[in-house]
């Protein structure tokens, strides 16, 4: 048996530190050959790198700005979660994008791009994070388009929710080779993914996602509960980070 | 130039269900074997750890352990009439990588085929008259039910599967499927135990008279070990099943059934991240020198051997076969060819209830395969004399998970974010439930893969392009089991309920199944089948192609059981007839 190298890289990679360059196979870890016994190293495994809040790796300051009005909207506060943007959704946005879901580095990028048929699935030419900076500049100029001199964040509630229900319904032409219906359709789905998604990610802080709907986490036997039918859980969430059951920070 | 690398008795291309089934049946024949897999090394303690596996975003979401667009991508179209353009993501379909393949990450449901799906070009004919299959391209399998029960068998055991028969011997089993064809034994392992949602289905199919019964399931019920001595655990119910490798030891797959003792077999090599490029045939001939592969550093080597066997996914097996020129590609204006021939998938449907907040599931209490099904409307358990399409669904009852990121239902017409939807969403959360109609696919003309004329992969060879869309009969078969669906809906209870119809125009940007069948189909006759009965190639008698892709057509049913079991039947065949006479067809053409 060959010895297996420390896959510290490819840890970076899941944290996004790292932009690799592999051809083919996506992982930097090379070739090797089995035999005998099966392979075995305690160092060997891979788990997430918590994202620590603080600073912005990929989005500028207007769209941070953007952003958070944004989520603000798309996840409101009231007595069942906090906001968006409280819950860590734009934190969360950043790191994926500043990332290697980011740079596509997952993707079949080769050309040649033709739009193709709704069946077909997405076919542009951008990145997910180019998507992000060309849709939010679209946004900011349609806004200023709008109420020249003003920005999204200088609207009242009722004019954001407006305007992004426009965006939903791609009324508003962005011009830049991306089609507002579309932007609007991924920025929520990743901007849900922030508020659902572990909060060792930077979103669903505290599991306000979770706690909203009743989803337990990341626990992983449920024997006992299994024929207790029709009486609903009861026990806290536990995120990959830990409880607080556990002493762990996660859940205050 | 490749390294030319010494001669082993066999190499098995892709380490996955089929490759380490196949890998240690050979093995234990005495035969030197190398499995290349062209994914990375994978175990349950390091790389399906328990610290961290419950992560929906990074196994579910980005699919860490399935493979990449990047790597290799499929181009799509529905029709012959469209330019096809590649899957950039992967979404429709999931196909695996690594160790383990897709059976690291699949759900675990795992079926028998009935007697009359083998011979269902006979059977259909015979029935309803030959009229009726005019419009398909159905086909007889070349080996029967009762030929398979054997396999089926040593499959099952292999897995610890979980269900309650329905009809040993003949005779039916009280709490079984009563359409089942005829088995020799009980399954390994009692069902699974039943959370709500399909308790209540059952109750509320089993008293419209419908025969619901558990779904048999490679979660484990129990704790087992099996035949080859190999301990698993009980299933925990965690939610986190499908596209989740399992951290437990309680989902069968080649690491927890087969590697453990295949690894430790002195005359087994496997070497991982390592890509099978083509299998070398010399022009016109009909014996395989060995593959070229392509290892992570873009180091190339020639592997010789006297026997290739192919196990790299249906997908792939069939791109593989048409890179290395074995077989006659398929021509689907003049109806020639093999290679690509008979391309299906599975025609699902869908409905959701909706009740009042009396009902609290807690759908993330929930394993991959556990759930209850109803077959009144599969296969030809029911007479189709009146009817104007044959086939069939599965109704299943299998809500395997509550991840949030993707399982968050909320009543139709509700906003999708905001203040409202939040309302919807936490009431939908514990009072919602799922079922759905999982049916066949059957060939037609146009349906097939071929070569992409445009789109590259990273080492510059055509991508593999698939034209498909719904056939009429399956659309017909679908809504005639969706009204059925939508009878249940109205009986449940439940305050609102939705049916999706399944419908023309098939769709590769939302998932539908990882169930893609054919294109190098078996059968006895050399110009419609490209692999005999015992799935050896008809063309390259050194080659044999393990997988679904040797299915003529699907039915309404999951693949892996009839995959594990013909993975068991060529093996055989190696090791009981080919290696008596080497290089000889098994079966005259
Ligand atoms: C999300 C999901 C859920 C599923 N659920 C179910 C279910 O509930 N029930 C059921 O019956 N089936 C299910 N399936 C299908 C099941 O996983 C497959 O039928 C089964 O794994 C097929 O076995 P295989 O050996 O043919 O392919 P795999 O197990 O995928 O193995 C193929 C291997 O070949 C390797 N390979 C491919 N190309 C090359 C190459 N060129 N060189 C070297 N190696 C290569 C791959 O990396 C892979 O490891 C599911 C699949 C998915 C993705
Ligand atoms: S549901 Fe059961 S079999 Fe599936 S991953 Fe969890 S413990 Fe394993």
């Amino acid at each position: 048996m060959t010895s297996l190298p420390l896959r510290s890289s490819r840890r970076a990679f899941l944290a996004g530190g790292v932009s690799l360059l592999v051809v083919g196979a996506l992982s930097p870890v090379s070739a090797h050959s089995y035999s005998g016994q099966l392979p075995w190293l305690i160092d060997n495994t891979e788990p997430p790198v918590p994202v620590k809040p603080g600073g912005w790796y990929f989005f500028l300051p207007d769209e941070v700005a953007l952003m958070s009005a944004i989520c603000d909207r798309l996840i409101p506060a009231d007595d069942l979660s906090p906001s968006g943007t409280d819950a860590g959704c734009v934190v969360f946005l950043d790191r994926q994008l500043a990332g290697p879901y980011g740079r596509a580095e997952r993707l079949y990028m080769k050309g040649p791009f033709h739009p193709g048929l709704p069946t077909q699935g997405y076919q542009g030419p951008n990145t997910p994070a180019q998507r992000f900076r060309k849709g939010l500049a679209a946004i900011g100029k349609a806004v200023d388009a709008k109420t020249p001199g003003k920005k999204f964040t200088d609207w009242d509630a009722k004019d954001q929710d407006a305007f992004l229900t426009s965006l939903e319904k791609g009324d508003v032409k962005f011009g830049n080779g991306l089609d507002s219906k579309t932007f609007f359709a991924f920025m929520l789905e990743n901007v849900m993914e922030g508020f659902f998604a572990d909060p060792i990610y930077g979103g669903n802080k505290d599991m306000a996602g979770w706690k909203m709907i009743g989803f337990p986490g990341a626990r992983y036997d449920y024997r006992a509960w299994v024929p207790q039918h029709n009486k609903p859980f009861t026990g806290a969430p536990i995120s990959i980070a830990g409880s607080v059951q556990w002493g762990g920070k996660a859940d205050k | 130039m490749s390294k030319v690398l010494p001669r082993k008795d066999v190499v098995v291309v892709g380490l996955g269900w089929t490759g380490s089934i196949v890998s240690h049946q050979l093995a234990e024949a005495g035969l030197d074997v190398v499995a290349i897999e062209r994914g990375p090394w994978r175990d349950t303690a390091t790389d399906f750890n328990v610290g961290y596996m419950p992560d929906e975003l990074r196994y579910a979401i980005r699919r860490d352990l399935f493979l990449q667009a990047r790597a290799e991508a499929i181009t799509v179209r529905n029709n012959t009439g469209q330019d096809a353009l590649p899957m950039r993501n992967y979404i429709g379909f999931l196909p695996g990588n690594g160790v383990g393949g897709a059976g690291v990450h699949w759900n675990g449901q795992t079926w028998r085929f009935y007697d009359s799906d083998f011979e269902l070009k006979s059977h259909l004919t015979d029935k309803y008259g030959a009229d009726r299959i005019k419009d398909l391209q159905i086909q007889d399998w070349g080996v029967t039910g009762a030929e398979m029960d054997g396999y089926y068998d040593r499959f099952e055991k292999l897995a610890g599967i979980s269900g309650k028969a329905g009809n040993i011997k003949g005779e039916i089993q009280p709490g079984g499927n009563p359409f089942e064809s005829a088995r020799s034994d009980e399954y390994p392992l009692p069902p699974m135990q039943m959370t709500y949602g399909p308790s209540l289905f059952a109750d509320i199919t089993g008293k419209m008279g419908l025969h619901p019964f558990p779904s048999p399931s490679a979660n484990l019920s129990k704790n087992y070990v099996n035949p080859l001595g190999i301990a698993m655990g009980q299933c925990t119910y965690c939610g986190f099943c499908e596209r989740f490798g399992c951290a437990n030891y309680s989902k069968a797959s080649a690491q927890t059934t087969v590697l453990p003792a295949l690894m430790r077999m002195p005359n087994f090599e496997a070497r991982t991240q390592c890509e099978v490029l083509k299998v070398e045939v010399p022009k016109g001939a009909e014996m395989a020198r060995g593959v070229t592969y392509i290892d992570s550093t873009g180091e190339e080597y020639f592997q010789p051997a006297d026997i290739v066997v192919i196990c790299a996914y249906q997908l792939f097996n069939v791109r593989l076969m048409l890179l290395s020129g074995i077989g006659k590609p398929y021509d689907p204006q003049s109806g020639e060819g093999t290679v690509g021939r008979n391309y299906c998938y599975q025609t699902n449907a869908g409905t959701r209830l909706y009740f009042e907040d009396d009902k609290k599931f807690n759908p993330f209490i929930a394993a991959g395969a556990l759930g209850q099904t109803c077959d009144d409307y599969n296969g030809d358990s029911f007479d189709h004399s009146d009817l104007d399409f044959v086939g069939g669904a599965g109704i299943n009852c299998i809500p395997s998970n509550g991840r949030p990121i993707e399982t968050r239902p909320t009543p139709p017409g509700t906003p999708k974010w905001g203040a409202e939807w939040k309302k919807a969403t936490r009431d939908t959360y514990q009072s919602s439930l799922a079922f759905g109609a999982q049916g066949s696919s059957y060939a037609t003309r146009g349906n097939y893969l071929d070569l992409d004329p445009t789109y590259k992969d990273n080492y510059g060879r055509p991508l593999l392009r698939m034209t498909f869309d719904f056939p009429d009969n399956d659309l017909r078969m679908s809504h005639y089991v969706s009204d059925r669906m939508e009878e249940i809906a109205k009986a449940s209870g439940a305050k609102q309920y939705t049916v999706s119809r399944q419908k023309k125009g098939w769709n590769s940007a939302i998932y539908q199944s990882t169930h893609n069948t054919g294109g190098a189909i078996m059968g006895t006759d050399p110009t419609t089948s490209a692999l005999n009965p015992y799935l050896q190639s008809w063309d390259v008698h050194n080659v044999f192609v393990v997988g679904a892709s040797a299915f003529p057509q699907n039915a309404g049913k999951n693949p892996t059981g009839t995959v594990g079991a013909l993975a068991f039947r060529a093996a055989d065949a190696i090791r009981d007839q080919y290696l008596k006479a080497p290089g000889a067809p098994l079966v005259k053409a």
